[in-house]
């Protein structure tokens, strides 16, 4: 087990290390003047500027440099806010993104596992019918959709009852909170749903399954015992991608609903041009997406007996 | 030997020797090939099917739509800015504008308080108060929403220094239906008073005799004559925030979405088979390489990393934006291709029958291509089924945080992105490209399932 830990750690050491130089290569590559933001400038303004930001040097260097300040763990300065840090960006905004994007996969996985399972126990009948019409629904429509449709839906319906059920944008508390994670978790939601079902049934059959009813157990205790806990561990195993996706989802969301979180943070320095932005949460949220995946895979291991003697 | 001789029923021909290779006896059935059995079950799916004729129906829409729908869909139509479908499209003929006195017209003489000058029309509303006692000064608004008790009153449009009696003509950007004027006292430090008057006006849509020659609304405009009504042009689906005919755009937008969601997988789908039969057959050290770095890209983070390459490859001015993003989504999205092929070929590398072909002298490039691609077609073909609607998600998520085509390009990311601002007010400006995305998706996904049950009994669902 620690070898292989030790294994998966080194390989996502590599990954964080080739999405750096990918990320390097890539904004190195951008067409444009990131110094004179469209403005004429005098070659000794511009020798300073690039003095500053090191961009006299050749680019072996830089990229020596790049690496160097990414191992401290300095992202640089904001091209377009000099007086803030990426480091000071990201430290105050990820948190706000990491909270939503918590609540949405726990919501994601309980709602999931749920509604999978509650399928395959009415297969075929009324209530799995209907599950999984939604299913597709959720799987089909685009998340600024479901984010659309919610602040819509939520509007006319604090209209309706006379007093604000639940704020339709902003950040701040709980209730803030709710809406965008039920957004942000429907797509991966819908997809888990799918995923338990169809463990569910796959496990429907086997030995063990029989075994336990043989024995005389009743029903509800072969449910939860040995059918829910079974069922569940294909479930954990795309959790790691899941959190990826809704990661990145969140970009929308956070737009949509006015959160003052990474991802919107990360679009707008996109549109900006903000390179040390870009490339600093693009870092950031690569290592942090690799680490996601190795944890998930270790968790399985330890969850799952079967995979750490392999 | 004499046919007497015979017994009853037979005849001579029944003794001479057979020569061709009829079949005497069996049981037949035609024999089908692997492609005719899979449409077979492909086509005892229902929803499969019925998905199969949504693709066409959209393929249809936005190739052959556009020839039936002749409307250019960057043209805007400054009569009917975010007109929702199958909306009132009468304008009255008025003459042209002519400035105003601040008299009242004939009919609207008495009255009192905020009131009408005259009907008000899409030309001008003109408004009239007598004075308002005791208040420092008067400030005009106007709003959209009917005006409640607690509600804003909206656009402040005009202030005026003292409380007397007077006059306003308001002509700005007024489109046909219900605007709330209110007229609010102010308190001497020019904060707001809660004596205020709201005066709802339902303005008309008008038209001068110029602007209907201009826009050649009719075929011969020296017939009307003031007050007489004409037909305004005919936007089926509306009209989006720019006055743009939803329905053109739409099919403007199906053209961008679909051409990068069928023309980027076709593209990435056969450079993974390429690296990925590649990599398969060579196997060893060449394999082992080519498939470290096909995993390198998958842990690249693919819509951080399709935001970045929308980036570096940048959208020149005039450019549509159409170009970086298919490069963009080849770029990234191979690997899943590359893996999936290389293990089927790994599988099919070693059966009898490749071992025979290369007996009989088949060289390495017509095992490829003749018996090991064929063989993962059904695979190949699941895969890309699926990868449609993943790179139509991927465009409408670019499009709709603006990192997508370029404006005034359209595709159903960005209509949806700018259908978002006028969503409460126009909401069909968001649906109509936000149910494309979602019918699209389904229907490929649905599609996609259909042929994975019939091409692959390995893959077959759970259902």
């Amino acid at each position: 087990m620690w070898q292989y830990t030790l294994k998966r750690l080194l390989q996502g050491v590599i990954t964080v290390w080739f999405i750096a130089t990918a990320t390097f290569l890539a904004m190195h590559n951008v067409p444009g003047d990131p110094l004179s933001g469209g403005r004429a400038i005098s070659p000794e303004i511009r020798a300073n500027l690039e003095a500053r930001y090191g961009l006299d040097k050749p680019l072996s260097q830089q990229y020596v440099q790049y690496l160097g300040n990414l191992l401290r763990g300095d992202f640089g300065i904001s091209f377009t806010q000099q007086n803030r840090q990426v480091n000071d960006i990201i430290r105050e905004h990820f948190p706000v993104s990491a909270t939503l994007g918590i609540l949405a996969v726990l919501f994601a996985a309980l709602g999931g596992v749920l509604w999978g399972a509650l399928t395959a126990l009415y297969r075929n009948r009324l209530p799995d019918t209907i599950i999984m019409f939604l299913v597709i629904l959720g799987i089909s429509v685009p998340s600024f959709v479901f984010a659309a449709l919610g602040q819509l839906a939520l509007v006319n319906l604090n209209a309706l009852i006379g007093v604000s059920l639940l704020p339709v944008a902003g950040w701040g508390g709980v209730s803030h909170m709710i809406l965008p994670a039920l957004v942000l978790g429907m797509g991966t939601m819908a997809y888990l749903t799918r995923l338990m079902r169809s463990s569910m049934l796959e496990i429907q059959h086997s030995d063990y399954l029989r075994t336990a009813r043989a024995k005389g157990l009743p029903p509800a205790r072969i449910f939860t015992r040995h059918q829910l806990r079974n069922a569940i561990l294909p479930v954990i195993t795309v959790l790691g991608p899941a959190i990826a996706a809704i990661t990145t989802g969140g970009f929308v969301v956070e737009l949509v609903f006015a959160i003052p979180g990474l991802g919107r943070y990360f679009v707008q320095a996109v549109q900006q041009l903000d390179y040390t932005v870009i490339m600093g949460t693009t870092v950031f949220y690569g290592a942090f997406l690799v680490f996601m995946v190795i944890v998930v895979d270790l968790l399985y291991g330890w969850i799952d007996p079967r995979v750490r003697l392999q | 030997m004499n046919q007497h001789d015979l017994p009853q029923g037979l005849s001579a021909e029944d003794f001479q020797p057979l020569t061709g290779r009829d079949p005497v006896q069996g049981i037949h059935r035609p024999s089908r090939s692997y492609w005719q059995d899979a449409w077979a079950r492909l086509r005892r799916n229902r929803r499969a099917l019925l998905s199969l004729w949504i693709i066409v129906a959209l393929l249809a829409f936005a190739l052959i739509g556009p020839a039936l729908w002749r409307v250019d869909p960057a043209r805007q139509d400054i009569d009917q800015i975010s007109q929702g479908p199958l909306a009132d499209r009468t304008a009255t003929v008025v003459a042209p504008y002519s400035a105003w006195n601040g008299r009242a017209a004939a009919g609207f003489e008495s009255g009192s308080g905020l009131r009408l000058a005259q009907d008000g029309t899409s030309q001008a509303v003109r408004l009239l108060w007598d004075a308002v006692p005791g208040a420092g000064a008067l400030r005009l608004y106007r709003n959209i929403f009917a005006v409640e008790a607690d509600m804003a009153f909206g656009l402040p449009i005009a202030e005026f220094a003292t409380g007397a009696a007077g006059f306003y003509e308001d002509r700005l950007d007024l489109r046909p239906g219900t605007y709330y004027y209110s007229l609010v006292a102010l308190n001497e430090d020019r904060s707001l008073s809660d004596r205020h008057e709201v005066l709802p006006v339902e303005v008309t849509r008008v038209i001068t005799l110029d602007e209907v020659r201009a826009r050649a609304l009719v075929p011969d405009a020296t017939v009307l004559a003031e007050g007489d009504e004409v037909k305004l042009a005919l936007h089926p689906l509306g009209t989006d925030y720019l006055g743009r005919d939803m329905l053109a755009r739409l099919m403007a937008g199906a053209q961008v979405s679909l051409f990068i969601g069928i023309v980027a997988p076709v593209l990435y789908v056969l450079l993974g088979v390429l690296y990925g039969s590649t990599a398969g057959f060579l196997g060893g050290r060449v394999d082992q390489g080519m498939m470290r770095f096909a995993d390198f890209v998958v842990a690249l983070p693919f819509l951080l990393f399709m935001i970045l390459f929308q980036v570096v490859f940048g959208i020149g001015p005039g450019e549509s934006g159409i170009a970086p993003m298919l490069a963009a989504l080849v770029l990234l999205a191979w690997p899943a291709t590359a893996r999936l092929v290389r293990g089927q070929i790994l599988q099919i590398r070693h059966q009898a029958w490749i071992s025979a072909s290369r007996l009989l002298g088949a060289p390495d490039w017509y095992l490829v291509l003749r018996h090991m691609i064929p063989n993962t077609l059904g695979v190949i073909l699941v895969t890309l089924t699926f990868a449609v609607p993943s790179a139509i998600f991927t465009e409408a998520f670019l499009s709709f945080i603006g990192m997508g085509v370029a404006p005034p390009t359209a595709s159903w990311g960005s209509m949806s992105n700018e259908g978002l601002a006028t969503m409460l007010t126009h909401p069909h400006e968001l649906i109509f490209p936000a149910l494309f995305i979602s019918v699209t998706v389904l229907a490929f996904n649905l599609l996609g399932d259909g042929l994975r049950d019939a091409l692959d009994a390995r893959m077959r669902s759970l259902e």
